[in-house]
């Protein structure tokens, strides 16, 4: 591996580790091969604010992670218990010190997560080729070791503040990714060129009365050059991209005049990014994944009478709710239970759907046990979002007591606000929709014939932070070397902002 | 152990505390960090270190929960801000301020004004024992009984030895299960030392005068608590008059009538004899006035008193004296005319808030 090896697992845990994995696999969870490491918290907090990994490219927000999860534990506010990293062979960590029931719990958490990397369909974008066995390839550890490495080679040729200066520009854009990008058919753009294309006019010829005197008037060299300049007017004029592009990092890297160490600093940020977007977009469902098959391995298999009551404290501990939160453990892991009830009792399909009769329905029961088969079925095809989409019920919302809430201006405090199936499952959409970022992709790069970057934000009535909106235009300017220009909205009404490397402007535009 | 991450966080650091650096004088003068002070931590409040990202404006914040409450009850206070509730969104937006620890803003305060480390007079040292609750153990007397770890272990036990019943959930905590709160006593050298301050509480001392003193006074406090491991501070107020107050008492005290200086001298002088050995104690002495003193009798008391009994005592005699409308500055003329370039002595004039920063370092650049 690309590491060190810190701690080998102890026999007791090793045993146990065993226990685990034979369970996992008897209830059909499908996993990369599983590594733990037995850590103190230092070490933990360190990984934990690497995002998991051991090793990550310098840079001064680790230390600000690092010194927000020391002072948490510290204070004894927070304490994180498992740490797993989407890689195969997948490595997890364990707590030095934790109770033996904690241990077996993390265990049981850490498999079915795995599984999760292992087979929902999101992470498939984290794959980096297969083996000649067929197997994932996902070296990310490697690849971050790699990252690493680099950057830190640059950093000794050019100086860490300047590397520094250019990696915090680079992490203003980092969210401006496409996240459907991994499901895109390669290359479509080259194929959409050919469509463009648009029938040569004749070019302009001075005018003739007498036919014979067209040879002279308009020679064959004169109507040859007006041709080329036509076409070169028109290649001048030609839209690029063709399309807009929402992978605006990719489109800075391939498109910028950028020099070589800063190419490789900005590809780095963007494959990082993309690294972690599956998690962002899976975060109810994966953690909820995991809470339901630690409950169940511990419960029916793992904890002896004495670990009971270790187990249900720390059990609540990862499932309590708090007013205007929502925790995503939670959420998740009720709603598989959801749909595994729905589904053993044939709650779903035609009749169901039309069935408006409340006591048929809650009775309802056609014994089809299809539950257990249909949660593996949603882990392997869902996100986020479709999962809320297709399975949030008005019963759900009901038992799990959701509601939306909102910031009372006259009284100045937040409220809640509605409790309607429809309000809630909406409010949920609309947070995990795009990952709750702002959609924004590259319409223009060569925007009024100068050069100059053109983006949209497609606002859908939500404004974006206006002095955070000019920070990035500056970084965005700084990437691109020329003006850029952004087109938003301010109060719901159109406008463009636009940076020149000097100054802002913010104009209202017509639509 | 060193980790890796030191590097990252020594930077995270280095930024955060150039980030306060500079924001330094405004805290100083406004005395907005006196009215935080908490125990040893101090939450300053430092601009912006979030990656600044295209987001949606947080405006109309809102979201979803789960829990009991009616359509218009209030969440709970404690409930966070604008991205509360978005799940799937980026991992934990970052608070605002900082908490740093007093000693860790001395060092600050130091490095920028340059102040010197004390040497501390006279090595004696005094062993000095303190108690702290670190654990758990079985027995103990009931006072320091853990209740919760008490019932806890009852409910493993009766859960073990399957007498819980989920029916009827009674627990009954046997001698067993009793848990009690252990301690541990360390023990730590210190070199002490004393702050005297005193202050002219006359009628021509304002408020504007006083809070610049009491702005004054917590940042001296701040430094030399980082360079000794004990520091005792003590008040005197006088007018014609002197007496010693506590702390709140120092800022509030509001007399007229004239202003004798050597009944406050007299009475430092008494309270050193008393209680601070000078071979066993730094003696630090702040004296801040308008400048007035009734008569120059009184004043040549005054130096006598310093001459002979407070400078021979003390690591340094720090004279500050705050401009007021009322106050003539005479006796500012007086000592430097008296002590010109003794170096136990030092003066400072303090305009407004403005000039503490440079106040302080007049104070205390000395090394004294």
């Amino acid at each position: 591996m690309g590491f060190a090896l810190r701690t080998a697992l102890p026999p007791e845990l090793a045993t146990e580790q065993a226990r685990v994995e034979t369970l996992a696999k008897h209830y059909g969870l499908d996993t990369y091969p599983v590594m733990f490491e037995v850590i103190d918290y230092n070490q933990m907090n360190e990984i934990a604010a690497y995002g998991g990994f051991p090793t990550r490219y310098p840079h001064w927000r680790f230390g600000m992670e690092y010194e927000r999860l020391a002072k948490s534990y510290e204070y004894g506010l927070s304490k994180i218990y498992e740490l797993v990293i989407n890689n195969n062979p997948s490595v997890a960590y364990l707590l030095e010190g934790n109770a033996h029931v904690d241990q077996k719990l993390v265990m049981a958490h850490v498999y079915a997560h795995v599984d999760f990397f292992k087979n929902n369909f999101a992470f498939a974008a984290t794959n980096q080729g297969m083996n000649s066995s067929g197997e994932d390839i996902r070296k990310w550890i490697d690849t971050f070791a790699n990252h690493a490495a680099l950057v830190r080679r640059w950093s000794d040729k050019l100086g860490h503040e300047e590397v520094e200066r250019f990696i915090d520009l680079c992490l203003r854009l980092e969210n401006l990714i496409d996240p459907q990008l991994p499901f895109r058919p390669e290359k479509r753009r080259s194929s959409e060129d050919a469509d463009g294309d648009v029938p040569n006019e004749e070019p302009a010829l001075l005018p003739v009365n007498r036919d014979y005197m067209a040879r002279y008037i308009n020679p064959d060299s004169f109507v040859e050059s007006q041709r080329k300049r036509m076409a070169a007017e028109k290649d001048k004029e030609r839209i690029f991209p063709l399309s807009p592009v929402r992978d605006v990092l990719g489109f800075l890297l391939e498109n910028a005049p950028l020099e070589r160490w800063e190419h490789d600093i900005l590809r780095v940020i963007r494959t990082e990014a993309y690294y972690f977007m599956p998690q962002m977009q899976t975060k109810i469902m994966n953690e909820g994944w995991a809470t339901y098959w630690h409950s169940k391995l511990m419960t029916e298999h793992l904890c002896n009478e004495s670990d009971v009551f270790e187990y249900a404290d720390k059990c609540a501990g990862v499932l309590v709710t708090q007013p205007g939160q929502l925790n995503p453990y939670k959420l998740g892991v009720e709603l598989y239970r959801h749909i595994e009830h729905r589904w053993d009792h044939g709650q779903f399909g035609r009749e169901w759907e039309d069935c408006d009769d409340l006591a048929a329905r809650r009775a309802w029961n056609t014994q089809a046990g299809l539950g257990r088969e249909k949660i593996f079925e949603v882990r392997r095809l869902y996100n986020d979002l479709t999962f809320i989409d297709a399975f949030l019920t008005p019963e759900f919302v009901e038992a799990q007591k959701l509601y939306t809430f909102g910031f009372n201006d006259r009284r100045g405090r937040y409220e809640v606000d509605s409790r309607a199936f429809a309000k809630v499952k909406q409010q949920l959409l609309q947070a995990l929709t795009n990952g709750g970022q702002p959609v924004i992709d590259v319409q223009d790069a060569n925007h009024g014939n100068r050069g100059e970057l053109l983006l949209m934000h497609h606002s859908d009535g939500m404004d974006l932070r206006m002095d955070w909106a000019k920070e990035v235009m500056e970084a965005l300017e700084r990437v691109w070397k020329r003006p850029v220009q952004l087109t938003t909205t301010v109060d719901s009404k159109p406008y463009a902002l636009r940076y020149d490397g000097k100054d802002h402007l913010q104009t209202p535009t017509k639509d | 152990m060193s980790l890796r991450i030191d590097l990252d966080h020594a930077r995270f650091k280095s930024i955060v505390r150039g980030k306060i650096r500079q924001g330094l004088k405004r805290y100083i003068s406004n005395g907005e960090l006196i009215g935080k002070q908490g125990g040893e931590i101090v939450s300053i409040p430092v601009p912006q270190i979030d990656i600044p990202r295209f987001l949606h404006s947080s405006g109309k914040a809102q979201g979803v929960g789960h829990g009991e409450g009616e359509p218009g009850d209030p969440l709970d206070e404690s409930e966070g801000e604008g991205g509360a509730g978005k799940a799937g969104s980026a991992p934990g937006q970052h608070a605002l301020e900082v908490d740093v620890s007093l000693e860790e803003l001395a060092d600050i305060l130091g490095e920028e004004l340059e102040l010197p480390r004390i040497e501390p007079k006279g090595q004696s040292k005094i062993d000095e024992r303190k108690d702290r609750y670190t654990g758990i153990r079985q027995t103990g007397p009931n006072s320091l009984r853990h209740f919760k770890r008490s019932f806890h272990q009852a409910l493993r036990r009766q859960l073990a030895a399957g007498t819980y019943n989920t029916k009827r959930p009674i627990i009954i905590p046997i001698k067993d299960d009793m848990r009690f709160k252990s301690w541990k006593t360390s023990v730590t050298p210190r070199s002490n030392a004393v702050i005297i301050y005193m202050m002219d509480v006359s009628g021509s001392m304002g408020d504007e005068q006083k809070d610049i003193v009491r702005i004054e006074s917590f940042w001296i406090d701040t430094w030399l608590k980082r360079q000794y491991k004990d520091v005792s501070t003590r008040f005197i107020v006088h007018d014609a008059s002197a007496r010693e107050v506590n702390r709140e008492h120092f800022f509030r005290t509001k007399e007229s009538g004239g202003t004798i200086i050597s009944s406050a001298y007299r009475l430092a002088n008494q309270i050193i004899e008393r209680e601070f050995p000078i071979n066993d104690w730094n003696i630090y002495l702040f004296h801040f006035s308008d400048g007035d003193n009734w008569g120059s009798d009184d004043t040549k008391v005054c130096m006598r008193l310093l001459s002979d009994k407070l400078l021979p005592a003390a690591n340094a005699f720090c004279y500050g004296q705050v401009e007021s409308p009322y106050g003539s500055g005479q006796f500012l003329k007086d000592i430097s005319a008296h002590f010109g370039t003794d170096e136990r002595v030092i003066t400072s004039v303090i305009k407004d808030r403005d000039a503490i920063v440079d106040s302080i370092k007049d104070f205390l650049g000395k090394g004294r």
